[in-house]
């Protein structure tokens, strides 16, 4: 460490030596770069986000939340059964990644933190935010979709609750960890058990934090194609039932995109439109819950 | 917990509770642990007839013929790599120039935060609208480029392989800029948090010592905030590899191996978008080795990224 | 006259046997994406004389077969019909139904290029990567009057496994034997010497509309529809034809229909024809024991080879003749 020290201080007294004056231009250049940079980066930005309104706007009115997809040749129609299923496989994912995200992390954090399982739980979660999406669409389609022999919202469910584990897991643990040691101490004080403790104490002051891994994770798993491409299709019709292929704003986006019918297309950026807000939502309502702690 | 303040049934249904709730969470535990190794095995095994034919020679392989079940995917993994690394070149300055621009004060709080709230929404846009948004602007800017490009550098040794003609707008150089485009995000929200992590402290002491703005942002800053902005690029470069449908529209899905950025590639992730709709037999099990290989090499970059992450952690704790 | 009198019982059954069912009889399909466009609108129009909804998960032709012998599905469709193999698999037996058929046209992107004519032997040469050149003689010989530039050819094609490539390799097959021998007919295009792989015919429709040379094949709805310049083609009897609703119906009334209904016109000898043209097929049991399934499933596909026969031009298909028409309609009474 002293050396790093050592260093940065003869670094320091090398450039208080130099001239001033050429300091003083230097710092104002690396400024201009700097700026210029970050300002030239929002140029590809704007332009994207230029595009998606002025191609969405056109078609956007109430609906298209409410109307069955349009079939090729024809005009009106909307993405209601689109926007369902997205948001349901979404609550599938979640409803299947959160309890196991959540009871790992208390068991990381709160019950044996030092254990070579909780180490494990820490690095495969970890190694787990790195998986590929369409991998959990390729996992998915083996284990659901050949098993049950058929595309279903629950082979999409699946996929999704995959790819939303990890963020949930390491959310929660975030959580956890910002929980005053005190209040531990205290319940413990108080002759409470470890359950007591983590149920009435830690888990209700971690939960707000907890939320914003849970909306990070559906800001995440609404905006995926590809784990959905193989394992819930798509369809054009109203959700009966959680064993059929099920539509999906992200895979009405792609498959409208790839048609010929301007219609279809120009709903295409409508539906992308939704998409982002809907997205965009998520996340914004993740660091507000956040910011409340 | 000794607690003779409660009675002794209650103890008894408290610990009963607390066995039952920690077995729960250790379950949990191990079930996300084996949700990892069930991947790898569940894709292995459906991967297993093409791994008993092909063995090695399916990473070696230069030729993808699904007619004449010949299976080699060699030019997929070389365009996985090239593409998220030439995406990473572009990609490092500028994320790290917008983190510097958000944590710096150069400009008044309400300006960062709309750049801050611009970048995030970057994150937020479909891989799919990337791929629409690439056609209709970025490929015609290759194009233009690449026309210029190869007949610029056609008589300089090693950039006139690099720019060799025809100059197609589905490119590896296309792919990469939109790629550069979609980590941006990753590399500056996580850098950004670095950033802003380094204790004032050093910074008044550089400044203590004399130091202009960037003196110190280039000398204590940047060297602070080090293992973060490792972690941004090895995360982004993750996230670069396994990126699927924006590539499978923007690289040309071409299954030859070329020198040139101007010419189409492929990589792993856009083969398995491009054929695994209509995939049977050995190209399934080929398929599931190509998505294989994609995880093995996913964790692995995850991994040396966690180890160096680790690493340079220890090396900076002294100062933090 | 015949048609006509089928077409119109075909629409009164249709309307008259729905409209009295209150509950919601739901039909799946599975199958070839080149068709899903107009089977999607079928389904469509038919649930609002029939309130019967039909879901048609295009899945692509290979997993349709797939799904169709499993049974998972109560019909499936492709473009490669099924193979006498494939359908002594399936135990209820199957009915073959040729249910609509598309051109594939070779698009170009030369902007001073009106009317170009490819011989046999230039189509088949650019797509082995043996003419690379615009101004190649081979080219130039068929299109005298016309000022070629001196711009490399570059090939456009799919990048994912389909039945376009499988209909247009089998011509280039059938018309060149190098081809034959050295690629052969086949539905990814992998082993293709030359080409740029774009994703779905919009993938090859782009690939050709940014790049100035580009040739490449799509279907006829999506070239017409981004106006796309369209190539004459040079058939067996010699003459160049353009790719239109007529000419590709002109191939289709010339063919004469196994009993089984498949057949492809892999080099059609009509001196009219357009010579890359095919149907697609709907696949049915023989046998349905489901009763009130079996009336709706026959009358959605009654309805799709009777009036959703008008939709067709509209969408980029080609209106099969009446002649096809009555052979389906016969073997969909064969349907139990």
């Amino acid at each position: 460490m002293s050396d790093t020290t050592a260093e940065r201080t003869d670094f320091l007294a090398r450039a208080t030596a130099s001239g001033s004056g050429k300091r003083s231009f230097g710092n104002k250049i690396l400024s201009i770069v700097c700026v210029g940079l970050a300002f030239l980066t929002l140029i590809p930005l704007c332009s994207i986000i230029f595009l998606v309104l002025k191609n969405g706007l056109p078609l956007l009115s109430l609906s298209v939340f409410t109307d069955l997809p349009p079939a090729p040749g024809l005009t009106g129609g909307g993405f209601g059964n689109a926007l369902i299923g997205t948001l349901l496989m979404v609550g599938l994912a979640l409803v299947l990644a959160t309890p196991f995200g959540i009871l790992s992390a208390i068991y990381v954090n709160e019950y044996a933190p030092a254990s070579e399982l909780a180490k494990t739980v820490r690095f495969v979660a970890k190694l787990l935010t790195g998986i590929p999406s369409i991998i959990a669409g390729v996992f998915a389609y083996a284990v659901v979709v050949l098993a049950t022999g058929g595309f279903s919202a629950w082979a999409g469910g699946f996929a999704l609750a995959i790819l939303v584990l990890p963020t949930i897991l390491l959310t929660a643990e975030q959580a956890l960890m910002g929980v005053p040691k005190s209040f531990r101490e205290a319940s413990y004080g108080l002759g409470a058990t470890n359950f007591q403790t983590i149920w009435r104490i830690v888990l209700p002051d971690a939960l707000p934090a907890m939320m914003t891994g849970v909306m990070l994770a559906v800001a995440r798993a609404a905006g995926e194609t590809a784990p959905l491409l193989f394992t819930a299709l798509f369809s054009q019709y109203w959700i009966q039932s959680l064993k059929e292929p099920t539509a999906s704003l992200s895979v009405l986006i792609y498959n409208f995109s790839t048609t010929f019918d301007d219609h279809q297309k120009q709903m295409a950026w409508t539906a992308s439109l939704v998409l982002v807000v809907l997205v965009t939502l998520a996340n914004i309502s993740a660091q507000v819950v956040f910011r409340k702690r | 917990m000794e607690t003779p303040a409660i009675q002794q049934g209650g103890i008894k249904e408290f610990r009963k509770g607390t066995d039952f709730f920690r077995i729960l969470c250790w379950v949990a535990s191990a079930a996300t642990v084996a949700t990892l190794a069930w991947i790898l095995v569940e894709i292995t095994r459906q991967a297993w007839p093409a791994i008993e034919k092909f063995g090695f020679g399916f990473v070696t392989g230069a030729r993808w013929l699904p007619n004449r079940e010949v299976f080699g995917v060699l030019p997929f993994l070389v365009g996985t790599a090239t593409s998220s690394l030439i995406a990473l070149v572009f990609a490092l300055p500028l994320g790290l120039a917008v983190a510097i621009f958000l944590s710096e004060d150069f400009l008044p709080l309400p300006v960062r935060q709309v750049v801050r709230f611009t970048v995030e929404m970057l994150a937020a846009i479909p891989s799919v609208v990337y791929g629409l948004w690439g056609i209709f602007v970025v490929i015609p800017l290759v194009q233009q480029f690449g026309s210029w490009a190869m007949v610029a550098c056609k008589d300089i040794p090693v950039l006139k392989e690099i720019f060799a003609g025809p100059a197609y707008g589905n490119s590896l150089l296309t792919a990469s800029l939109v790629l550069a485009l979609m980590i941006l995000p990753t590399i500056t929200a996580i850098s950004r948090t670095a950033l802003v992590a380094v204790p004032g402290t050093l910074r008044e002491g550089a400044y203590a010592l004399g130091s202009t703005r960037w003196e110190a942002i280039l000398g204590v800053i940047l060297p602070t905030a080090a293992p973060g902005i490792v972690a941004a690029t090895i995360l982004a470069l993750g996230r670069a590899m396994g990126e699927t449908m924006a590539i499978a529209m923007l690289i040309g899905n071409s299954s030859r191996l070329s020198w040139s950025l101007l010419s189409p590639a492929g990589t792993l992730a856009g083969l398995l978008a491009n054929q695994f709709g209509e995939a049977e037999g050995l190209q399934m099990n080929s398929l599931m080795l190509a998505a294989l290989l994609l995880v093995i090499l996913t964790l692995f970059v995850n991994m040396a990224g966690e180890a160096v992450l680790r690493y340079t952690e220890k090396q900076t704790a002294g100062i933090r | 006259m015949k048609l006509t009198s089928l077409v119109k019982f075909g629409s009164f059954a249709a309307s008259a046997i729905f409209a009295t069912s209150a509950m919601a009889q739901q039909l799946s399909g599975a199958g070839a994406s080149f068709p899903a466009p107009i089977y999607q609108r079928w389904a469509s129009d038919f649930k609002k004389i029939s309130s019967i909804e039909v879901n048609y998960q295009s899945v692509g032709s290979g997993a349709g077969v797939k799904q169709f012998t499993l049974g998972t599905v109560d019909f499936g469709a492709s473009d490669a019909a099924m193979s006498d193999e494939e359908m002594a698999k399936v135990t209820q037996g199957v009915v073959l139904i040729p249910a609509t058929a598309g051109s594939i046209v070779v698009a170009y992107n030369l902007p001073d290029v009106k009317d170009l004519k490819l011989t046999r032997e230039a189509l088949a040469g650019i797509f082995l990567g043996n003419v690379t050149k615009w101004n190649d003689p081979m080219i130039a010989k068929a299109n005298e009057g016309v000022k070629l530039p001196d711009l490399p050819i570059s090939v456009a094609k799919r990048s994912d496994g389909s039945g376009t490539t499988f209909v247009f390799s089998k011509h280039l097959a059938a018309i060149s034997p190098e081809f034959k021998d050295e690629i052969g007919e086949d539905k990814s295009t992998d082993a293709w010497p030359v080409g740029v792989g774009g994703k779905g015919n919009e993938g090859v429709t782009a690939l050709v509309k940014q790049t100035p040379g580009a040739v490449g094949y799509v279907e006829y709805g999506f070239a017409h529809h981004n106006s796309l310049s369209m190539a004459s083609v040079q058939n067996k009897s010699g003459n160049f034809v353009k790719p239109t609703p007529e000419s590709g119906a002109a191939t289709l009334a010339h063919l004469e229909l196994p009993a089984n209904l498949r057949i492809w016109p892999e080099d059609p000898t009509g001196a009219d024809d357009y010579p890359i043209t095919t149907f697609t097929w709907l696949m049915l049991y023989k046998k349905y024991p489901d009763a009130a399934k079996l009336k709706a499933l026959k009358g959605f596909v009654t309805y799709g080879l009777t009036d959703g026969q008008k939709v067709s031009t509209e969408l980029g298909y080609i209106p099969l003749p009446a002649s096809v028409v009555e052979k389906a309609l016969a073997a969909l009474s064969t349907v139990q």
